[in-house]
């Protein structure tokens, strides 16, 4: 316990081992920062930009950000909060968020934070693109209406040779994340059901199932995301 | 003084929205105390006959006729307020907002499997039919909207409380379990 450092988030004193992203030590100091792209175990990219906070004037991505001896993190102003929900409101009006008919609504992580941040009409307007679902693979079901390219798949969901099952294709606003067509037609159950459960939103979905828990009883109908981090 | 005054209707919704309201139970009896309503399908008013207060409105906007209607309801209604997702993001019809209008057409009258009896192959021509738009709107991105209850239907409890609030002018609570998407 050597390497424990101090730092800062809103003014209130926190400690954690140097050299941790600030969203974990944030964590063991029971507060909570929001993540979405970011997975526990999974080495973080930064892409999504929900964790981010505001160190010595500069907006960073405290799932990339190693803490400092010292560190002052500012993560629950008001303008921080605002940039927050801006981001789910992007995510909101960029896809085909249908949560009415979505199988992982009260279980998605996305919809999860806007709960959380009380986004009652998202500020941008709706751009509806046209998006194909593929159904191809006999466990699977990608629907790239719904995907927000966080990479979670890609990183996690590999076959006994390291082979990732989920992989981009395109580029620009052409990038889709795709199953590997040939991989797709032998992943076995267990793999599919850990891809789906670790898509953050409703693009990876196991065939014949969803809405298999009572609304009441999902995972974010009490409970705000986050609620489980506390000292 | 006069009681404030509430109308309400359902564009492209399935008035599931309308049942939510229902849902409010015995508060039924306190809302009638606090509040008058004019046009509306709950009382069957069809026009509006006076000024009105607090417009809700359900259901988003998918043919000329919604856009007529939302119109009118901007222009007599002090308050707009979209209730319930289809009103805020177009909802459930707005899945066919990737389809091209003549194929859902096609779908829903000639080509599709329970299609039996329309031997003729005819779609709705009359001209008393409204148009359908080139895909389903959100209210707010054809008229000016105030405020919006989230939710499909929104829970009761929200909105009996945003009614309450609006009509007294007490602060609103916004309780975690009310602010749902399903």
């Amino acid at each position: 316990m050597s390497n424990l450092i101090k730092f800062k988030i809103d003014g209130k004193e926190c400690m954690a081992e140097a050299g941790k992203y600030i969203v974990d030590a944030a964590a063991d100091n029971g507060i909570y920062i929001p993540t979405l792209c970011n997975m526990k175990g999974v080495k973080p990219k930064g892409a999504c930009r929900i964790c981010s906070v505001r160190i010595n004037g500069r907006l960073m991505t405290s799932c990339t950000t190693p803490v400092t001896d010292g560190m002052e993190i500012e993560s629950n102003s008001a303008d921080i909060q605002d940039l927050r929900k801006s981001i789910i409101e992007l995510l909101f009006v960029s896809g085909n968020h249908f949560c009415p008919a979505c199988e992982k609504s009260g279980n998605c992580e996305l919809q999860a934070l806007a709960y959380r941040y009380q986004m009652m009409v998202p500020r941008y307007p709706y751009e509806f693109p046209t998006k194909p679902v593929d159904a191809s693979s006999p466990r699977i079901i990608k629907d790239q209406n719904r995907c927000i390219f966080c990479k979670r798949c890609i990183k996690t969901i590999k076959d006994e040779n390291g082979r990732s099952y989920f992989v981009f294709r395109n580029r620009g606003h052409k990038l889709e994340v795709v199953l590997d067509e040939e991989m797709g037609k032998t992943i076995d159950s267990a793999t599919a059901h850990l891809a789906m459960e670790n898509c953050p939103v409703g693009s990876i979905l196991v065939k014949e199932k969803g809405f298999d828990t009572p609304i009441g009883k999902r995972k974010f109908d009490k409970e705000p995301i986050g609620s489980d981090i506390k000292l | 003084m006069s009681k404030p005054v509430v109308a309400t209707t359902s564009l492209a919704g399935c008035f599931g929205c309308h049942m939510s309201l229902l849902d409010i139970d015995e508060r039924i009896l306190t809302l009638i105390e606090l509040v008058e309503f004019n046009k509306s399908p709950v009382d069957d008013i069809k026009t509006f006959t006076k000024a009105v207060d607090i417009g809700l409105i359900e259901g988003g906007v998918c043919n000329s006729e919604n856009v007529e209607v939302l119109k009118s309801f901007r222009k007599n209604c002090k308050i707009l307020v979209s209730v319930g997702e289809c009103a805020i993001m177009g909802g459930l019809p707005a899945l066919r907002n990737g389809i091209p209008v003549e194929e859902c057409l096609h779908e829903a009258y000639i080509g599709g499997p329970t299609v039996q009896l329309n031997k003729d192959g005819i779609m709705p021509n009359d001209d008393e039919l409204p148009m359908l738009l080139d895909k389903v709107y959100p209210c707010h991105e054809i008229v000016k909207i105030d405020y919006f209850l989230p939710g499909c239907p929104p829970r009761a409890d929200l909105i009996w409380d945003a009614l309450v609030a609006l009509v007294t002018g007490d602060p609103m609570k916004l309780p975690y379990e009310v602010v749902k998407f399903d």
